[in-house]
């Protein structure tokens, strides 16, 4: 088996394990699979949209990824960091104006029809493109896919677009819905977003509102001798204690997505038959990040920037935040990266004598009862972490003499207040790596974006030169000079700190050691399961 | 009978009016409250600029709360609960879904608080002062103490993973099969812990209400009378104390209805129990204003009904009860 245990302190001695395990291969333990069984796994949401073609977001993909399939899935030991799934094969022009798919032969889909060339370019061309979240900036140039052949899908772009980037998009931008059954109708309201059809290794076959989620064995599946398992059923637990209770109570045999909160880990490692798991999110790596209101003067000057992030002590916010769970960050892509980070970046100790320099030198000095200025603190609200580490923040600014009044919001008022209504000074966010910068990471500096847009630069900041090199790298086709360019755009950004990134971290899964072929992926909580099996 | 009708009819007009307040109140405070539908979607998803502008669109979100206020009451009165933004579905269907759970959980806790609480009080009552009415006193108010949502989690570790017992949440086994009796007695086995834990946060108040009934009734004329002619000292209890203490009781029963509606909003989320209350925690998340509307009409109008149906016994248990308004 893959997985590897751990105890809390065993992270805590060697932080870096979960920093190294992308190079890490895949430890075979010679057992083979069973075929069979029900595997029950917790749920905490019910996403309004299953359609992962329409929404592509972890929530979505932990259900729907088994249902539906993208043309490739991210890989530990695969060229690129990629194996194949309804594609074969991907080339990318020297002119980067087109890419061609070879795809897998003999698919079908649910209801028995075949896979073709064509339900990739109606994807691409009426989904992707003009519908889905992420999509709508990835394929903004993609202009017609050609089908030459029932395997063979020719995307043409409109502008030069790097094969890096699409290539890097695959397994998160490219599932593959079929055209048959959204060609008619408005594709947003078709019934079929609800009850997936796909060329998956599982069939959608029920939602109860407010209970489970059940999906059935696809006997039809294109992978030899799969999938193992005869049904996966998600169980809706809202409570955030449910899920431990659950898995101890043996109704459920994996919590993913770190269900269990952190605190409860270090408990529930030591209950026997269940295992903590820290492998198998490392494609899906969430950045805190102190998001920053440059329209506040005190803010806009440099060094008050600086002054924050000399404050910051990560190495405590890693140890105490996320008792361990997490690394350091040094700047806008995370150190698990494999492609991109660099470590040649300014770097920010945690001095508060030298904040405080920084401070006085910016000429806000301390008043009477010891305060420089005071500022709005917006912690989001969707995890637990996010928002310990807005008390965290309070603290560490109280020490530099920032006196920062929290304000908390639940999602949706949060949303509004910092990324619309633009009442903060400071946030502090988690935003999501995506594999390449140019998905969703960019956004987070780059200036010109619409009020309104989450997850991007709202705090007014903008920077000529940083600009440039985004637009730069966004059509620069060599894949080792686009690499150059986002190093480059790395060092920028820790410089002039448009916004501070403090600490990176992934998710935990809970599994009962009955659960074999857990975390072999990079994505592996939101890849096909086509290969998990359990025990009898 | 025509005391029953009378009341009935007055009631049914005061209530139109209760629910239109219900109504506006509960549109203008999600109104108030920022960030819109779309904001709390888009924060699990992200999304463009284009795309924010298409969802508004689509949900109705871009018109003004006056229209759609105005839109919504007109749909209300062709019986239109409208159609949700969360689940793209009827919200009539939503709720129909979950209400008979929430009706089973909150009915099943009603009466093992009533029932239990009462027959104790009756207990306690019987000799006030002693031994076991401090006992019970004591412990009913201690379990009032209780936030209702670590008593389940509690009970959750002792019943459910400890000991194995009962399921540790939902409302039946996931895809069982099992139909009639069977499924019956699955509910039952799973509504346990949460009937339990619900209604033993409110057992105390049905104790003590009896009990201090009983402490009044004791001292009044007919008790020494009833004494003086013999009777037994149980059925001095049964038939004259406790029987005159009930009335407040009963009273109590509608006006508890709405709490137990409030309280089965943090009991349904700890036990995983798909029902009305955590529906409306969705809706206020997810700033599903009509769905929020349509779970706060069906509440209303069940309190609505338990009370009227509270006091419509009222007025058989009690002759002086509504004597005012069928003169009026």
């Amino acid at each position: 088996m893959s997985e590897i245990t751990i105890s809390r302190r065993t992270v805590l001695a060697g932080s870096a394990l979960l920093l190294g395990s992308t190079a890490l291969p895949t430890i075979g333990w010679a057992q083979s699979p069973k075929k069979g069984g029900r595997l029950v796994v917790a749920a905490d949401s019910e996403p309004r949209n299953l359609n992962p073609a329409i929404v592509a977001s972890n929530g979505v993909f932990f259900i729907s990824s088994k249902i539906v399939e993208p043309l490739a899935e991210a890989s530990f030991e695969g060229k690129d960091g990629l194996d194949p799934r309804l594609a074969t094969s991907w080339e990318g022009a020297a002119d980067g104006l087109s890419v061609t798919f070879k795809l897998r032969e003999g698919v079908k889909w649910h209801d028995g029809k075949p896979f073709t060339s064509a339900d990739v370019a109606f994807s691409a061309l009426q989904i992707w493109k003009p519908l889905q979240n992420l999509g709508r900036t990835v394929f903004k140039d993609l202009e017609a896919v050609d089908t030459p052949d029932e395997l063979t899908a020719v995307f043409k772009f409109a502008k030069p677009t790097p094969f890096q980037l699409i290539r890097n998009a695959l397994p998160a931008l490219s599932s593959v819905v079929p055209k048959h059954v959204y060609e008619t109708g408005k594709i947003e309201e078709n019934p079929a977003n609800n009850a997936p059809v796909g060329t998956g290794p599982f069939k959608f076959a029920e939602h109860k509102s407010g209970e489970y989620y059940r999906l059935e064995k696809n006997a039809d599946y294109w992978g030899k001798d799969q999938p193992y398992l005869d049904e996966i059923i998600y169980q809706v637990l809202p409570d955030r204690t449910s899920a431990a209770s659950a898995l101890e109570a043996e109704e459920i045999q994996l919590a993913a997505f770190s269900a269990v909160p952190l605190a409860d880990l270090d408990r529930i490692s030591k209950v026997p038959g269940l295992k903590v798991i820290t492998k198998g999110y490392e494609g899906l790596t969430y950045q805190l990040v102190v998001e920053i209101n440059h329209r506040r003067k005190e803010l806009a000057d440099l060094k008050v920037r600086q002054a924050i992030a000399h404050a910051i002590d990560k190495d405590f916010v890693v140890k105490t935040v996320f008792l361990g769970y997490a690394a350091t960050a040094t700047g806008p892509v995370p150190k698990n990266d494999p492609q991109f980070y660099t470590a040649d970046v300014p770097t920010y100790t945690f001095d508060v004598a030298k904040a405080n320099a920084l401070l006085d030198e910016a000429g806000y000095s301390r008043g009477d009862d010891g305060k420089r200025f005071s500022l709005k603190l917006l912690p989001a609200p969707y995890f637990n972490e996010t928002k310990q580490f807005g008390d965290y923040l309070r603290q560490a600014l109280a020490a530099i003499g920032i006196d920062a009044q929290l304000v908390n919001n639940d999602s949706a008022a949060h949303i509004k207040a910092v990324y619309t209504d633009h009442a903060f000074d400071l946030a502090v966010g988690p935003p999501v790596f995506r594999g390449d910068p140019a998905i969703s990471t960019t956004i987070l500096v780059q200036s010109g974006i619409p009020d309104g847009v989450p997850f991007s630069n709202q705090g007014g900041y903008k920077n000529d030169e940083l600009d440039a090199l985004i637009a730069k790298a966004s059509e620069t086709l060599d894949p080792a000079a686009r690499t150059e360019l986002y190093k480059e755009f790395q060092k920028k950004v820790a410089a002039d700190l448009p916004l501070i990134n403090v600490a990176e971290w992934s998710f935990i899964s809970v599994a009962r050691d009955t659960v074999g072929n857990v975390a072999n992926n990079p994505r592996w909580a939101v890849s096909n399961w086509a290969d998990t099996w359990l025990e009898a | 009978m025509t005391r029953a009708l009378l009341l009935l009819r007055r009631r049914l007009v005061g209530s139109v009016f209760v629910l239109l307040i219900v109504v506006i109140g509960t549109f203008l405070l999600l109104e108030a409250a920022p960030g819109d539908a779309v904001d709390a979607y888009i924060a699990s998803t992200g999304g463009d600029a284009g795309m924010i502008e298409l969802l508004r669109h689509r949900w109705g979100l871009d018109q003004s709360a006056l229209t759609r206020l105005a839109n919504y009451l007109w749909a209300l009165l062709h019986l239109d609960l409208g159609q949700s933004v969360t689940f793209s579905r009827p919200i009539r269907d939503v709720i129909l879904e979950r209400l008979p759970n929430t009706l089973l959980l909150m009915g099943s806790a009603t009466a093992l608080s009533f029932g239990l609480g009462s027959a104790l009080g009756i207990y306690a009552g019987a000799r006030p002062g002693s031994f076991r009415d401090r006992f019970l006193s004591i412990g009913s108010l201690a379990l009032y103490a209780v936030p209702g949502f670590w008593l389940g989690l509690v009970m959750i570790i002792i019943f459910a993973v400890d000991l194995r017992w009962f399921p540790i949440g939902g409302i039946e086994s996931i895809a069982s099969g099992k139909t009639g009796l069977d499924r019956a007695a699955d509910i039952a086995r799973h509504l346990v812990l949460p009937v339990r834990a619900l209604g033993f946060i409110y057992l105390a108040l049905y104790l003590r209400m009896m009990r201090a009934g009983m402490a009044e009734v004791w001292r009044q004329d007919f008790v020494l009378a009833a004494r003086a002619k013999g009777l037994s000292r149980r059925r001095i209890v049964l038939a004259h104390v406790a029987r005159n203490a009930l009335l407040p009781l009963v009273t109590m029963l509608g006006l508890q209805s709405a709490q137990m509606l409030g309280g089965s909003v943090v009991i349904e989320s700890v036990f995983s129990v798909p029902g009305l209350g955590r529906l409306a925690q969705e809706a206020v998340a997810a700033r599903d204003t009509p769905l929020l509307l349509g779970i706060i009409l069906v509440s209303a109008v069940l309190v609505i009904v338990i009370n009227l149906l509270v006091d419509i016994v009222y007025a058989f248990l009690d002759p002086r009860v509504g004597a005012s308004e069928a003169g009026a």
